[in-house]
Formats: C-alpha cells, sequence, structure tokens
C-alpha cells in the first residue's frame, strides 16, 4: 500500500512537473453542437480553432506557449446542462478563458453560474441578447457580437427602405427572441411601421399551422421569424408556405443558414434579412482558409468566432499572462484603436508588436471596435436570397 | 363572403379535416384495445412512432432503388405496407412477451394501464436510439394539388386556398380504413367474434369464440391503423420521436370524448379535438374583416386563445368529459 501511495505521489510529480516546464494554454470553446443552431456550430468553432492553432503555430506567444482548444457542448437550449459543461471545462480541463457561449440564455447562464465564481474571462461570438449588456460580470465578459438593439434598428431601416410599412412578428419563446422581437417592435413602431402581432412559437412542434393561421389573420406585408433556422423558425416558414400565409420573409441571424434554402427551396427566393458581419479584407484569408477545410467561413458568426478566439489570445501576450484575472483588463485595448491594425492572418505579427511593448488595434474579420460594456459597436450584412442562393446585398 | 369562406377553409377546415382523420384513425386504435383487450393503451404514441420510423427506412430503401412509379404521389406510400407487416410482428412480439403473462394472470386493467407505459417508454427510447432524435422528412413527389397562389390567379379571388397532396392523403386513408373497418367488424366473422368478445368476455368463450385469435387479430388491426396514420402524419408535417409522443394526448382525448370502446365514438372525437385545437386558436380577424364593413372590424386578433395553448384545448374537453359525462359522447365503458 506504502509502495502504491509512492508510485502514485510519483506520478503526480511528474505530471505537474511537465505541465511547468513547457506552458500549455487551453481556451474552452462551448457551442451548442447539439440543439436547434446545430447546423452553424461547427464552422463557428473552426473558426475559433483557426485562430489558436495560428497563434500557437507562431510560437510568439508568451515565450512559446502552446494553445489547444477543449470543446464542450452548451446545446444552445438547456441552461443547466451548459452550465455543468462549462463548469468541467473550468474545473476539470482547467481551461484558461472561454470562448462562448453561442445562445443568449446558456451564455448568461455560464457567465452567473462558473465565469463570475471563477474568474474567467469569456467572450462570446453570437449571444446578442440586449440583456448581456446589462448584465453583472465583473468585467469577466465581452463579446464581438453586437447587441439586438443593434439589430433590431439595421432590420427596421431594411425594412422601411425596402418599403415595408406593415409586419407580423413571430418569435422563438426565449431570452434571444422575446429580446429581440421586443427592442426590434419598439424600433420599428418608433420609426412609423406597424407591428400587426408579436406572437412567440415553442420549438420542437411537429406543427405550425396554428401559429401561421394567427399570423395570416393579422396579416401584413411580410413575416418577420425571429427563430432558428433547424427548428421553430424553419417550420413557421413551411407552414407559411403551404397555406400561402406570407410571400417575404425577413430573417434575422439566427436563420441565414444553407439548411433553410435547402428546406424551403424556391419560395424563400425575395425574402432577406441582416446578420452580423463586415467587409474587411480579414473576410477573405478567413474564405481562403475555409476552402481548404471545405468550411464555409461566410457563414454567420465564423468571423466573430475568430475574433473572439484571437482578442484573448493577444489580450494575454498585452498582460503577459495567461490567467484570465490579468487579461480581461487587455481586452479593450488590444481590440480598439490606438495601433497597428490587424487582420487575421496577422496574428503572429500582432503578438511579435505586442511583445516589443507596441500596441494594436485589432480589426480581425468582424470589423472589431468594442464599445460600453464590451460588446461590438456591430457591422451588420444585409442578405437577400436569390434563386436559391444567399447574397450580400451591402453593409450596414 | 367568398373570401370569408377560402379563409376558413385554408386556415382552419383543411388543416382540421387531415389533423382531425389522423387523430381519428389514432384513437380508433386506442379505442379498439380498450374495447377488446380492457385496458387503455398508452404505448399507442410510440407504436405509431415506430412504426413511421420502419416506414422512413423502407422509403429511403425504395428511394435508392430508385422506384417512383407512384409519382406524383410520395414513395413513402409504397412502404406502409412493409411498415404495417413490421408493426403487426413487434406488437405481436410485445403481446406474446408482455401483455399475455398479465392477461393470464388475470392482472386488474391498472395493472395493464402501467405495463403499457412501460412499453410506450422503451419504444420511445428504441426509437430514439435507431433513427435519432433529429427531425426527418421523407417526404417526396407534388407538394401540392392547389397552390395558394394557383387558386388566386384562378378565382380571382384576394385569398389563396392551398390543399396540400399529403392532406388529401391523410383524408382519403382514413376514410378507406375506416370504412374497412366498420365493414370487418359488422360484416365479417372475426369481426362480429371481436364485438362479442368486447360485450361479454365470458359469453363469448362460452360460445366457442378462441379469445387468442381475437387477441391477435386485434394487435393485427392496431398495427395497420398506428402505420397507416403514423406514417401519414410523419409524411404532412414531420417525424421527430418526441411529437409522436405528444399526439398521445390528443389521441386520448378524442378516444375519451367519443367514449373509450365505441368506434364511432372515436372517429367523431377525433374531428372534434381537430376542429377544437385549432379553430379556438385561430384569430378570425382577417374572416371577420371579409363580413363586416371596413368601420365594423374590431382593432384585436378576434382570437379566443393564444396558440401557445393549443395543446391545453384537449387537456380541457378532456377533464370536461371526465366530469359531465364520463362514458363520452357515445355511451362507451366508463373508464
Amino acid at each position: 500500500m506504502k509502495k502504491f501511495a509512492v508510485i502514485l505521489f510519483a506520478f503526480v510529480v511528474m505530471s505537474v512537473s511537465t505541465v511547468n516546464s513547457q506552458e500549455t494554454i487551453k481556451l474552452g470553446v462551448i457551442y451548442g453542437f447539439t440543439g436547434p443552431i446545430e447546423s452553424l456550430t461547427p464552422a463557428m468553432a473552426w473558426g475559433a480553432e483557426l485562430a489558436v492553432s495560428e497563434v500557437s503555430d507562431s510560437g510568439a506567444l508568451l515565450n512559446g506557449a502552446s494553445v489547444e482548444v477543449v470543446r464542450a457542448d452548451s446545446t444552445c437550449t438547456d441552461s443547466a446542462v451548459a452550465t455543468a459543461a462549462a463548469e468541467r471545462l473550468v474545473t476539470a480541463d482547467k481551461v484558461n478563458a472561454i470562448v462562448g457561449g453561442d445562445c443568449s440564455g446558456v451564455t448568461g447562464a455560464i457567465l452567473q453560474n462558473v465565469a463570475r465564481p471563477n474568474g474567467i474571462v469569456m467572450i462570446s461570438p453570437s449571444a446578442t441578447s440586449p440583456g448581456l449588456s446589462v448584465a453583472e460580470d465583473d468585467g469577466l465578459f465581452f463579446r464581438t457580437a453586437p447587441s439586438d438593439a443593434r439589430q433590431a434598428q439595421v432590420m427596421t431601416d431594411i425594412l422601411l427602405e425596402r418599403g415595408y410599412p406593415s409586419v407580423a412578428v413571430t418569435y422563438t419563446n426565449n431570452d434571444y427572441g422575446k429580446a429581440l422581437s421586443d427592442s426590434f417592435s419598439t424600433v420599428y413602431q418608433a420609426a412609423g411601421g406597424k407591428v400587426t402581432i408579436n406572437t412567440s412559437h415553442e420549438d420542437g412542434k411537429g406543427d405550425y399551422s396554428a401559429e401561421v393561421g394567427a399570423l395570416a389573420a393579422a396579416g401584413g406585408d411580410a413575416l418577420v421569424v425571429i427563430g432558428y433556422l433547424d427548428q421553430g423558425g424553419r417550420g413557421i416558414i413551411q407552414a407559411s408556405v403551404d397555406t400561402g400565409a406570407f410571400e417575404t420573409y425577413i430573417l434575422p441571424d439566427g436563420m441565414i443558414g444553407e439548411s433553410l434554402i435547402e428546406n424551403i427551396g424556391d419560395p424563400l427566393n425575395g425574402s432577406f434579412g441582416q446578420a452580423p458581419g463586415s467587409d474587411t479584407q480579414g473576410v477573405a484569408y478567413l474564405i481562403e482558409e475555409g476552402a481548404a477545410d471545405s468550411i464555409d467561413a461566410k457563414a454567420v458568426f465564423v468571423g466573430e468566432s475568430y475574433d473572439a478566439a484571437a482578442l484573448i489570445l493577444l489580450a494575454m501576450q498585452a498582460a503577459n499572462s495567461s490567467k484570465s484575472i490579468d487579461i480581461k483588463d487587455h481586452i479593450f485595448a488590444v481590440a480598439n484603436a490606438p495601433g497597428e491594425k490587424i487582420l487575421p492572418g496577422e496574428l503572429g505579427q500582432a503578438l511579435t508588436i505586442l511583445a516589443n511593448g507596441g500596441e494594436i488595434d485589432y480589426v480581425g474579420a468582424s470589423d472589431v471596435e468594442l464599445i460600453g460594456p464590451g460588446e461590438a459597436s456591430g457591422r451588420y450584412r444585409e442578405i437577400e436570397i436569390i434563386d436559391g442562393e444567399i447574397e450580400t446585398v451591402r453593409f450596414r | 363572403m367568398l373570401d370569408a369562406a377560402i379563409v376558413l377553409a385554408n386556415f382552419v377546415v383543411i388543416p382540421a379535416l387531415s389533423y382531425g382523420s389522423l387523430l381519428a384513425l389514432g384513437a380508433l386504435g386506442v379505442t379498439l384495445v380498450y374495447a377488446v383487450l380492457r385496458f387503455a393503451n398508452f404505448a399507442h404514441g410510440d407504436t405509431m412512432s415506430v412504426a413511421t420510423m420502419m416506414a422512413i427506412y423502407c422509403t429511403w430503401w425504395l428511394q435508392s432503388l430508385g422506384i417512383d412509379f407512384i409519382r406524383p404521389l410520395p414513395t413513402a406510400l409504397l412502404a406502409i405496407p412493409f411498415a404495417a407487416l413490421g408493426t403487426v410482428g413487434l406488437l405481436l412480439v410485445i403481446d406474446r412477451l408482455v401483455y399475455r403473462h398479465y392477461r393470464q394472470a388475470k392482472a386488474p386493467p391498472i395493472t395493464l394501464v402501467i405495463v403499457s407505459v412501460g412499453v410506450m417508454l422503451i419504444l420511445h427510447g428504441l426509437s430514439r436510439m435507431i433513427i435519432g432524435v433529429d427531425e426527418q422528412r421523407f417526404f417526396d413527389g407534388g407538394r401540392f394539388i392547389v397552390s395558394a397562389g394557383e387558386f388566386k390567379e384562378w378565382s380571382g379571388l384576394k385569398e389563396g386556398l392551398a390543399i396540400k397532396s399529403t392532406q388529401v392523403i391523410a383524408i382519403v386513408s382514413a376514410v378507406t380504413l375506416m370504412a374497412y373497418l366498420f365493414y370487418f367488424l359488422q360484416r365479417t366473422r372475426t369481426g362480429k367474434a371481436m364485438r362479442a368478445f368486447a360485450d361479454n368476455e365470458e359469453l363469448a368463450l362460452l360460445s366457442g369464440i378462441r379469445p387468442q385469435k381475437i387477441v391477435t387479430s386485434c394487435w393485427i388491426l392496431v398495427a395497420v391503423l398506428a402505420a397507416v396514420s403514423g406514417t401519414v402524419y410523419g409524411l404532412d408535417k414531420v417525424y421527430k420521436p418526441f411529437t409522436y409522443f405528444q399526439l398521445l394526448l390528443p389521441i386520448f382525448a378524442a378516444a375519451v370524448v367519443g367514449g373509450m370502446g365505441s368506434p364511432v365514438g372515436a372517429i367523431l372525437g377525433g374531428y372534434l379535438i381537430a376542429f377544437s385545437e385549432i379553430g379556438l386558436t385561430y384569430a378570425f380577424k382577417r374572416v371577420a374583416g371579409h363580413l363586416l364593413p371596413p368601420s365594423w372590424v374590431p382593432d384585436g386578433l378576434l382570437q379566443l386563445i393564444s396558440t401557445d395553448y393549443k395543446f391545453a384545448v384537449s387537456f380541457t374537453i378532456l377533464v370536461a368529459v371526465l366530469l359531465l359525462r364520463p362514458t363520452g359522447l357515445f355511451r362507451g365503458q366508463a373508464s
């Protein structure tokens, strides 16, 4: 028994000493790999991992530290599961910081239950609920996606410019859907538009004809579908196409993806919407890298995801520490002016500048500019579905 | 006036008719088991789910063989007979392994009900494990018989009417099956024996009716009903194990409203539940807009309850019937 204990002790000492001799930084990536946005998350995680491998391969981070990613499943909807997964990342995998979560509800839960108690920095690429702007975060929470208060404004502008003065709104019954639909109807009505009905739908039902019946009865020039493309949002559009209730659909960020077009087909032509995105040259680098791994880097939140991981690693270099508690105060400094502008693919260069005491202004794939409580100011890509393709019309 | 009728037909009557037909088929399955085997079969929803799963695999197989001579009808219709056969096998095996033991032990009905809950959980788990929890689409062929746009052009009306091919398939297959079921129960020897067995088990046994034959033919009928209603529901909406699990509630409500054990009651109950679910949650504003002079049209939606409460409608009807008329509309056996 004593001998066994000695061997065990020796093992523990050995494993601890190997960790110390060569620093390995771990980043947790917690997205909904199962659940309502599971068709979006693989590309998003790829984006984060691209930034990580770029930094790791450069060897310039904290005198040659290597970085690895630990993935975890947030499910997008189940806060309890997401919290447990994040807890595991922090306590068992001992991650230095977290990229994620993805959906607003689970992100809020992870922030309050895991990130704040453990003092872990988290940067979400896709949680857009306005509620997160005012959540208590001890300065630990940032997002490379803008708040939906901004999306509501952009959606209003697009609708009124295209000449749609009255719309029906349906939203998925959760934090994200409720918040975006509320801020949208406030902004839209203040700008002179008319919301005929603003009603929720539940995800995961077999049949949405009753919901669509109510929406059709209220009428409107188009239907705003604030939901998820693999879930109720798709069901609503399908039922509406089947009954001929609406002809044009407005698709916010959660609804834009190839799988929607595959499932609905031609009736979707002429619908339009918006998703966070920008026209920086940085996107080109992601698209090129994505083509090699057969990933569509133009998909929503891929650039934001790359940027979230990059910001964490750059802040580590600026703070000269891999600890969350040290890096949280450097996120703003690396994200905003002044400094050398940094695009995707130039992370190694950025690390060298920081190591030499210089300053950087990270632009990234989504034109990162952090404002107020640590969220992106918000560049949006206006898209339209033309002949079964998602075409970018302009940037706002 | 005509516009109002079209709106109502498009959003209430046609969806409710097709949904009601499928509920009626489901309720018939529940009511048959109740009449003949004397217990409420909670496993029926998931029997439908497993049957549909078989139909989906068959459809994929047929599609991979390139069999499409029934276009524009969906390939899945060809798969239904295979699925029905598979379901018959499944139910007979379950009966042999599970229910027969309790029948021979003369277990009280409530024991069998709990046993059927166990079977339900196992079948539910089975379908989730084999095909997965995600939505499956297996519809192919022509989607519409009349689409809203075409109808508007053809009729010159302001409102469109869409009739999906799957809605017609649902109604036609339900009516055919019901007709056959009544023919079977009223005219054939086995059907008459089944009714006799349901009315008075001891008397039936004394007159020389073999109980095993009755039980077997009952499960065969239930399996066919489950395969048809499950597959057609999946074609019309979408297949997902959890939705079939949820279907159990309206199906039971339909069976109870009509009177447990009464086939006519089950059919009427199915349509009643479907029309109240859809009718009570429908916003009648647009209908009113076509009927009333513009100044009279109210600003509200004229919606009795929000669509979120759709399932509550079946619950409420269920509770009301159990309180006021426990035997149901058609005097089935009190449960």
